[in-house]
């Protein structure tokens, strides 16, 4: 039974110490405010999953709150690196982080694998490239009916995957549009499931019956979160706010100015800060 | 910036954009690539299918995107599917004809380094790592590449197989199991480039208006084969650097 209550008591009854979890969103829909709320929370030696670790594992690994990385694009998006996650890989800083690398093709076969119910993901990748070399979770199966040699990689199930979402209604279900990269995927294939909304509706009587829905008995959570999946974006309410992915080069590239940065706009701050970060987003949308 | 009224930059992203047509179904890889791709759509190639791994299948944006997720994608594209689906049914499934990559570090056999600088383990530089290039190298029909000489990009031995090229050349890919093309073409901002069909061994086919062998060898780290036949890259059309600069224009982020 889903419960929509505040982002606080979602987090704190979801997420635990050592979990295994998915802050997912490819690109689109990427749950900050959620992963800011992690932080504050201080929960630690986490097991941090995501395609694309983005500027919200930068700052979770930049907080030291993750032991271990599954990941397959460790990059800020069209800008370039992501430095806490340097650091933490080259120099250990703040603690050492152990990695597991993948190909997109790779982890979203995965979470299809783990939503299907499935102990493994079996498709056709990986060939000639170094990861099967240092990544001893690629493996390698033969096709049994035509001999072809095909890569295989566990499936993946997180403890808990958080999600951002345009909306719920009333009685929990989720609607996911736009860009739906690996959001049914990682809820359905997650333990628990926790959804950020911009608002909750009435009913989706108005939407296209092939629309992305998440029933709402495959969520434990849902806290109205606004602007929640800001500087990422939501399709429809607001557009992706490129110039903060640019800035972020320069916050993240020293120690001093990111500890800074954390302190002012995550740890001293509130969730209801999010809507404000939107505002001159929005008309963009 | 160069005497004839264009930077190599541009005579970069136009050469690029030649070799495609409005037949392609086109895997965009983003930056260089991603100006490319739409240029062409946007001058002799206006059937040609863009393709986003964020699943957004005929995006067509008016301002080139940041990332490869960008709302303007969606919004323009014909229809936009989930991301396994993407790399499922339609790189896999073999409908890309084309896969437009760039590369941090490249080697004479088309083979890419986006992962790490120096060992694996301990890096000396952590880069972003493959995303979607490790299949869109051995799914898509061909790869094109694009990139600026340096040398330190294009080297003797790259550090990491992101993506696989023609491995250590002649039939490697054959004995992998692939059965798709490869890297066929590679332009720098001096020259293109096409692999030798024995060896596979990238040759310089076309030196760029003003451009010396010298000059391309001076940025690159192998030494250089070029073409029996070498010709020179048509400078960009009036239409080709009007469309690029509006492009750029529009784009508030480049």
């Amino acid at each position: 039974m889903v419960k929509f209550c505040s982002l606080a008591e979602a987090l704190a009854e979801n997420l635990f110490d050592g979990d295994s979890v998915a802050f997912e969103g490819f690109t689109h829909l990427i749950p900050h405010a959620a992963a800011h709320e992690a932080i504050r929370q201080g929960r630690q030696e986490l097991t941090l999953i995501r395609m694309t670790p983005d500027l919200v594992y930068d700052q979770m690994v930049g907080m030291g709150m993750a032991k271990k990385l599954i990941f397959s694009y460790l990059g800020n998006p069209g800008v370039g690196l992501l430095r806490r996650c340097r650091d933490a890989i080259e120099n250990c800083h703040p603690r050492a982080v152990e990695i597991e690398e993948h190909s997109h093709a790779g982890m979203a076969n995965a979470y299809e694998a783990g939503a299907a119910g499935l102990p493994l993901a079996v498709f056709r990748g990986y060939r000639g490239a170094g990861l099967t070399e240092v990544n001893p979770n690629i493996r390698s199966v033969t096709c049994p009916f035509t001999g072809e040699t095909l890569a295989a990689v566990p499936a993946l199930r997180p403890d808990v995957t958080f999600i951002h979402a345009q909306k719920a209604n009333r009685k929990g279900d989720v609607l996911v549009e736009g860009i739906v990269g690996i959001q049914k995927e990682a809820v359905l294939a997650a333990k628990r499931a926790v959804v950020t909304v911009e608002e909750v509706v009435e009913d989706f009587a108005d939407v296209h019956p092939n629309c992305c829905v998440l029933p709402q008995w495959t969520i434990r959570a849902i806290a109205v979160v606004p602007g929640g999946a800001h500087p990422s974006y939501a399709h429809g309410y607001y557009a992706r706010d490129n110039a903060t992915y640019l800035e972020w080069d320069h916050i993240a590239a020293d120690r001093e100015s990111f500890r800074a940065w954390m302190k002012i706009h995550v740890l001293d701050a509130k969730p209801e800060v999010f809507a404000s970060r939107v505002g001159h987003l929005r008309r963009a949308a | 910036m160069s005497g004839p009224g264009f930077t190599p930059e541009q005579m970069m992203t136009v050469a690029a954009a030649r070799a495609l047509t409005s037949d392609d179904v086109c895997f965009v890889g983003i930056g260089a690539p991603s100006s490319a791709c739409n240029v062409a759509r946007l001058t002799h190639a206006p059937g040609i299918t863009l393709i986003y791994e964020s699943g957004t299948i005929g995006a067509a944006p008016k301002v080139l995107p940041l990332s490869i997720g960008d709302g303007e994608l969606c919004e323009t594209a014909v229809t936009t599917v989930s991301v396994p689906e993407m790399f499922r049914y339609w790189l896999q499934g073999g409908r890309i004809t084309v896969g437009f990559l760039s590369a941090a570090q490249l080697d004479r056999y088309g083979n890419i380094n986006t992962t790490v600088i120096g060992d694996y383990h301990h890096p000396k530089t952590r880069l972003p790592g493959g995303g979607g290039a490790p299949e869109i190298a051995t799914s898509c029909g061909e790869v094109f590449i694009t990139m600026k000489q340096s040398l330190r990009g294009m080297v003797e031995k790259i550090d990491f197989f992101t993506s696989f090229g023609h491995g250590d050349g002649g039939d490697a890919r054959a004995k992998l199991g692939i059965s798709t093309k490869g890297p066929t073409l590679l332009v720098t901002d001096l020259a293109v480039w096409k692999p030798d069909p024995e060896t596979k061994e990238f040759m310089v086919t076309s030196l760029h208006p003003g451009v010396t062998g010298d000059a391309v060898q001076a940025t690159c780290g192998w030494k250089v084969k070029f073409a029996d036949r070498l010709e020179e890259t048509a400078p960009p059309s009036g239409l080709e650097l009007a469309t690029l600069r509006d492009l750029k224009a529009r784009s508030d982020h480049d």
